[in-house]
């Protein structure tokens, strides 16, 4: 599903990225974990089109090169990016957003746009799998919302628009336990043998209830260790400096 | 046709213009001019005279120049003042007389003139360069009472009306463009609401520029008599030229003892090419009173169109216990300029007023809020609070605010809050990563921006003013 070979990114004349391969195959969830400023929010970005980065190497989804993609194709392609931080529009009602962004999709990938009921009920149906309040759907995008309802919002947006890859960007930051299960959970009731996860994360709490096939450490722009669910174990136990 | 030419009609959805046969007046702004436009449209004496006196007033007048945006010199004297389609001077009985080429623009506009209309509960005075053309759904108002007609003819048949209420709002001598429109006005719409009416369906009309070199000048005037309420919506769309055109209409709204008036406007004037050659000037001049008790007045304006909009409906709380309120948003691109706001004068006591403005700049535009909240000594617990928003896209624009404040009782409040924010990079991708493209992002963010202000805009409106706000700014970003 996910090709990556050589990925070098600079910003600012920063070279975060120096190297960084990847293969992920469709069923798999791979968590990439390492300490701060390892470029582990970059890799993120740059598979989801960010603008701002100065891109060497090749990237193959599904065979197709995604430099030459712009954002919103990769995410109308399946690439799902849930934000560590996700942002605030104010005076735009979630539930709308949340349409709008499902017709973008599915416009693109050929299917029949829905009407607003057809909506509403396939919303209300997934709010309610994650224990999502349907008021919540009424606020506006976020505006308000505790560090705990983005990131479930993340979860619920995930799970509206069904991606092929899914790129969980440090979605257990902040979040206490029952949130975190929530979140996991969603994750897991998601997963089958035809998508794909990304998941970025300092710690192995989330990894908990995300059982993991790979574990990779990022180390200064480079995959330098990679290992079964048992690496994130471990590295709990001594930390990053013994390997890195 | 020129490919150039093509591309501009493209850019500009509305920009056509209809080859009809013009009746025009003399050349020039003249008492001559002012006696053959009283003339044709067969005004009685005391008309004429009202006329000539605001002429006589607009001689010792200046033109202002206090305004933001400047503006070439204006030759009054190159303009033409009176314009009429041809046919319509033949007083068309039915839609079926009329010129099949303008009820072909209308349908461009998509102004529903047809049973439509009665399914959207619409009543349209269309007015058509100067002349009202049609005017439906009388039958059904004029069994409430309710007068809604072109101005010409309430000049005709409503004149005491007419006499009362012309000019008490917007004196004659009170500034120059006001007191042109006074001299010259062509055409417009009147509405009586009669005391403890509600009026049934919103009202509203439609204005367009057409004939060239015509300066346009629009006189509306609205009567809400005691207890009654009514809601008027007013749309504009113009042609596409390369010559400048002068937009200077008075709008005069009264409400007397507990009446209410909601006035809406989404102005689409040619807002002039990419590179800020042509366009329209809309200098108006609107104007509320509140002179009954409990009464309302609320304004709601989507401006999006003109090289040049300088504006401020204004309402002047005179009764007790009066509210006035000013819903705005004001989106400039390209080369375009605003220079708007609105004027609460508190006269009565516990008067109440609420300004929310939204501005909008992208391009090289350059956006100005500039309102004036004057509470009077005898305006004992009145209130006021005022928000304004700008918002920037892109490095070249710019955004103003300049609240005037004058607060004369000591029992009295105002409340004055602003805001400039730049459309934030990553909320557009944050929308790009939920598949939505560059224009759907701006479109979403905006009208969200601009929310408070759309949903106060009557149903049927506000899906029109959301299509306009993304129009506006397509290809601003990125």
């Amino acid at each position: 599903m996910l090709n990556i070979k050589n990925l070098q990114a600079t910003i600012d004349n920063k070279h975060i990225l120096k190297g960084l391969n990847l293969n992920i195959k469709p069923g798999e969830v791979h968590a990439i974990m390492g300490p701060n400023g390892s470029g582990k929010s970059t890799l993120a970005n740059v598979l989801s089109g960010k603008n701002g980065y100065e891109i060497k190497g090749d990237i193959k989804y599904n065979g197709e090169s995604l430099s030459e993609l712009s954002t919103e194709e990769r995410a109308q392609k399946g690439i799902f990016l849930a934000f560590q931080y996700p942002l605030e529009i104010p005076g735009v009602n979630t539930n709308n957003f949340l349409r709008t962004s499902l017709n973008s999709v599915r416009k693109a990938q050929g299917e029949k746009e829905l009407d607003a009921l057809t909506f509403l009920k396939l919303i209300k149906e997934k709010a309610s799998e994650l224990g999502i309040d349907e008021k919540f759907l009424s606020r506006q995008l976020n505006v308000g919302f505790s560090g705990g309802e983005k990131k479930k919002n993340e979860i619920l947006q995930m799970k509206l628009l069904q991606p092929k890859l899914s790129i969980l960007d440090e979605t257990d930051s902040g979040l206490d336990i029952d949130a975190l299960r929530i979140v996991a959970d969603g994750v897991n009731s998601y997963k089958s043998k035809k998508n794909a996860f990304l998941i970025i994360t300092h710690y192995q709490r989330l990894l908990d209830y995300i059982k993991p096939d790979y574990v990779h450490v990022l180390s200064d722009g480079k995959i330098i260790k990679t290992g079964n669910a048992d690496l994130g174990i471990q590295l709990e136990k001594t930390g990053y400096s013994k390997i890195v | 046709m020129k490919t150039e030419d093509l591309k501009n009609i493209k850019d500009y959805k509305y920009g056509f213009t209809t080859d009809v046969e013009n009746i025009r007046s003399p050349k020039g702004l003249s008492e001559e001019t002012i006696k053959f436009i009283s003339k044709i449209k067969n005004e009685p004496k005391w008309m004429l005279e009202w006329r000539l006196k605001a002429f006589n007033r607009l001689k010792v007048l200046k033109e202002p120049n206090w305004q933001k945006p400047k503006y070439p010199k204006i030759n009054y004297q190159d303009l033409y003042y009176y314009s009429a389609p041809k046919s319509a001077s033949e007083k068309p009985k039915s839609l079926d007389e009329i010129d099949p080429k303008i009820l072909e623009t209308y349908k461009k506009l998509g102004i529903p003139l047809d049973e439509q209309k009665r399914l959207n509960g619409i009543a349209v005075d269309a007015v058509f360069d100067s002349v009202s053309v049609a005017t439906t759904f009388k039958d059904e108002l004029t069994k409430k009472g309710i007068i809604f007609c072109s101005i010409s003819e309430a000049i005709q048949k409503h004149p005491d009306l007419v006499k009362k209420y012309l000019g008490s709002v917007i004196p004659i001598s009170d500034h120059y463009f006001a007191t042109l429109n006074s001299a010259v006005f062509t055409d417009g719409s009147f509405v009586y609401i009669p005391p403890n009416t509600k009026c049934p369906m919103e009202l509203s009309t439609y204005f367009r520029i057409n004939a060239s070199e015509t300066g346009q000048f629009e006189r509306t005037l609205i009567i809400a008599d005691k207890g009654s309420y009514v809601s008027y919506l007013e749309g504009c769309t113009a042609p596409m030229r390369d010559e400048n055109q002068l937009h200077a209409a008075n709008v005069e709204l009264v409400a007397l003892d507990d009446a209410e008036i909601k006035y809406s406007t989404v102005q689409n004037w040619y807002p002039g090419d990419e590179k800020g050659v042509g366009g329209i000037y809309n200098f108006v001049t609107k104007r509320g009173a509140c002179r009954g008790k409990n009464s309302k007045i609320s304004w709601t304006q989507v401006e999006t169109g003109s090289a040049i909009t300088w504006k401020y409906p204004s309402c002047i709380l005179q009764g007790d216990n009066s509210i006035g309120e000013f819903y705005s948003i004001a989106i400039t691109n390209n080369f375009q300029k605003a220079d708007t706001g609105t004027k609460m004068i508190h006269l009565g006591k516990n008067t109440k007023s609420k300004i929310i403005s939204k501005g909008i700049s992208a391009g090289n535009a350059d956006n100005m809020y500039r309102g004036l909240v004057e509470i009077k000594n005898k305006a004992i617990n009145s209130r006021n609070y005022t928000q304004c928003d700008s918002l920037l896209m892109g490095n070249k624009c710019g955004a103003h605010t300049i609240p005037y404040i004058k607060n004369n009782n000591a029992t009295s409040t105002i409340e004055h809050e602003a805001t400039t924010t730049k459309i934030n990079e990553d909320q557009l991708y944050y929308c790009n990563q939920r598949g939505l493209d560059q224009e759907e992002a701006v479109s979403l963010i905006v009208n969200g921006f601009c929310k408070e202000v759309l949903q106060q805009l009557p149903m049927e409106f506000a899906v029109e003013a959301q299509k306009l706000v993304a129009i506006s700014l397509e290809g601003s970003v990125g």
